[in-house]
């Protein structure tokens, strides 16, 4: 069974290119605005989408998207809501990956068989949650994969070649590199640690790799873009619509340019980071 | 329940690190590495006489172990002029402030020190609520020459200060946190934010029976010193075992030191206390886990959390910044569960005046933490008949609650 996860990335592979994958929170700052972001990503360039689930205590993120999940739950925010806002942009674009990102406490509080029956109703695509590694796949990603959705795992500079293959295991979409270790919005780690890294975890899976961490212009997007099969892009989304924001945190007239305009830019990174195709064969019929 | 209670309550946690349903190894892919190092690491260590040795000789030498059994004899005075004829337990406290730090923090600090130097790490980080925990770090990294980071809540470190004064004074650096309600549980998922960045070099001292697996059987083993001397102490003074044990409950460490050696002894009746705050029907104005939370996952564990409809993490409140966390250690939910270990609360209001009754009464001036035992201490001991032993783990001093008890008193 595949998902629009699977056929995204297979036409963006026959096209030759890198996916754009975009990260907003969701309810950030409110849940009208959030949806006029949903909205206009696609057109903008974005080729998957990811929706954070705000929680309190997103242990492994930094500043930034902290800060984010604050003011999506201080706007009235819940997991309930945040399904609405997925129905609402699937009403308009059924052809566009979804994949919500966050914590398990509020899906465990949900209830798991209800959650994946709401998420995949709402035209859920996949998750990442990042709190449940491989050795707790009997909660949440066992049962999401017998629901039809993808299950997203990150993979680490930590996750060496002897547990690549745990990590791997019940993956299925894509996998997420994080190409450094630390929180969200950190710097960037070395483009060629980031090419080997892509290569290595090749060797040990068929699925697309997408790389995150880091990503804050199109130049960066760029070089990731050459070797890897999707880029990601997070912190600099949530901080370009921070930047936006009133005194009290509401959301401004140029709330939603300001992130489509920087997912625009950093979209045309990564669809100039590899030669073209028809450039391709010209230059290697010029070598030979 | 329905289900046929364990043969031993000692045995868990089984493979996954879990006690029944709880526990567990809820982090982010990049610690899980160094989670199953570091269960690898303590395996080796626990079965390594040499390593016992070692932290025994600590033990004796530096912290001053074993801690006093000693006979409140006039809490035990006091109990039973206001009970009924012939009631009033014979109230004994298990004297774990006098170790050096002034708490039981340290018991579990040197074992997870000798343990980073065994596994090869410089950098020590921890996160800490009212402080004891992180002097406690602080003072095992001055001892081995290790650099020591403690994460503490922006609203910790000043009513915590003299604690704070001491880290520095040790040479740690700290560093208060900002984010979220800036209380413990911010602390820690700052430090985990810390151990994410610095996998390398950096080993993670975790104060409580909390986080992911191995923690909390890690933790509970390096305490059970407290249970463990308790048990020979007792007997040289009694005979016999205690009735009953009482400890308070933040995330639970001094409690399960205790109890542990005990959960198999039937004839002990076992009590936790929790920090009921304002009172436990004051939404968000207790930090009772147990009584007022219900299961999540949280800092690694699936365990008993204080949070809303859409678990979103409450702040919880006590006048005790040690208890002000809004879970519990795993085994505390599961001990719940199975109903081998019976939890109670106490208010902000009952913690102050055990406080007070202690400090005039004994000579011995507790922290606000086992005030909150204390409290429920003369109520248990009051219903029991006098040839009843109870045995409170006293299992830090006053000294940095001074200033918080002034305040709730309106000057000294």
């Amino acid at each position: 069974m595949s998902t629009r996860i699977d056929d995204r990335f297979a036409a963006l592979r026959k096209e030759g290119r890198a996916a754009l994958v975009t990260f907003v929170m969701a309810g950030d700052p409110d849940l009208a605005t959030s949806l006029d972001i949903l909205k206009g990503l696609p057109r903008a360039g974005a080729d998957v989408i990811e929706v954070g689930m705000p929680f309190t205590d997103p242990m492994a993120d930094g500043p930034a998207i902290q800060a984010a999940g604050l003011r999506a739950l201080k706007a009235g925010t819940t997991l309930k809501k945040t399904l609405k806002l997925v129905a609402d942009f699937r009403a308009g674009d059924d052809a566009t990956p979804l994949v919500l990102m966050g914590y398990y406490n509020p899906i465990y509080v949900y209830g798991v068989d209800a959650f994946l029956r709401d998420a995949r109703a709402a035209g859920v695509d996949g998750l990442i949650v990042v709190d449940l590694p491989p050795e707790e796949d009997a909660e949440l990603c066992v049962p999401a994969r017998d629901a039809g959705l993808n299950f997203i795992r990150l993979a680490t500079p930590t996750t060496d070649d002897r547990r690549l293959p745990k990590v791997l295991q019940n993956t299925s979409g894509f996998v997420y590199y994080v190409s450094l270790t630390g929180i969200t919005g950190a710097a960037l780690a070395d483009y060629a640690g980031v090419s080997q890294a892509v290569a290595r975890i090749k060797r040990h899976t068929g699925l697309p790799i997408a790389v995150g961490f880091g990503v804050k212009n199109a130049e960066n997007a760029a070089e990731i873009a050459r070797n890897a099969d999707g880029v990601v892009v997070g912190t600099a989304l949530v901080e370009a619509l921070k930047a936006s924001l009133d005194a009290e945190g509401h959301a401004g007239p140029s709330s939603v340019s300001a992130v489509t305009g920087l997912v625009a830019s950093i979209a045309e990174g990564v669809r100039d980071a590899r030669p073209k195709r028809g450039v391709l064969s010209w230059l290697t019929r010029l070598v030979s | 329940m329905n289900k046929p209670l364990p043969n031993s309550f000692r045995a868990g946690p089984d493979e996954n690190g879990r006690f029944g349903i709880f526990g567990g190894r809820f982090v982010a892919e990049t610690l899980m590495p160094l989670v199953l190092d570091l269960e690898t690491a303590y395996e080796k260590a626990k079965n390594d006489p040499a390593f016992h040795e070692e932290l025994q000789g600590l033990h004796k030498h530096y912290v001053g172990r074993p801690s006093p059994l000693y006979f409140a004899e006039r809490i035990t005075e006091h109990v039973r002029e206001k009970a009924e004829e012939g009631k009033g337990a014979k109230v004994y406290f298990k004297r774990d402030e006098l170790n050096h730090t002034g708490a039981h923090k340290i018991n579990n600090v040197l074992g997870q020190i000798l343990l980073a130097r065994r596994m090869g790490k410089k950098r020590i980080i921890a996160e800490t609520g009212a402080g004891q925990h992180g002097v406690a770090t602080a003072t095992a990294c001055a001892r081995f020459g290790l650099d020591c980071v403690v994460y503490m809540g922006a609203v910790d470190v000043e009513r915590q200060k003299p604690n704070v004064f001491r880290m520095k004074m040790l040479g740690a650096e700290v560093i208060p946190v900002q984010s979220g309600a800036r209380t413990l549980k911010d602390a820690m998922n700052e430090a985990l934010r810390d151990w994410v960045t610095n996998v390398a070099n950096t080993f993670y001292c975790i104060g409580t029976v909390a986080g992911p697996h191995p923690y909390p059987a890690m933790v509970r083993d390096f305490q059970s010193i407290i249970g463990n001397e308790t048990r020979v102490q007792i007997q040289e003074a009694e005979g016999r075992l205690p009735d009953s044990l009482v400890a308070c409950i933040g995330g639970g460490s001094n409690a399960m030191g205790l109890f542990h050696p005990f959960l198999d002894d039937a004839s002990v009746e076992i009590y936790g206390v929790e920090a009921g705050g304002h009172g436990i029907d004051v939404p968000n104005g207790h930090a009772a886990s147990l009584t007022g939370g219900r299961p999540g996952v949280l800092h690694g564990n699936r365990t008993y959390l204080l949070m809303d409809d859409d678990g979103q993490i409450l702040e919880g409140h006590s006048i005790s910044a040690g208890l002000d966390y809004p879970g519990i250690g795993p085994e505390h939910s599961w001990l719940h569960e199975i109903g081998r270990v019976k939890y109670l609360n106490a208010t902000d209001k009952e913690a102050l005046n055990a406080f007070q009754l202690c400090s005039k009464l004994e000579g011995i001036i507790p922290a606000l933490e086992p005030s909150h035992a204390l409290a429920k201490v003369f109520e248990l001991a009051a219903q029991k008949p006098r040839d009843h032993l109870m045995v409170m783990n006293m299992c830090g001093r006053g000294d940095k609650d001074i200033f918080t008890v002034a305040e709730h008193l309106g000057g000294m």
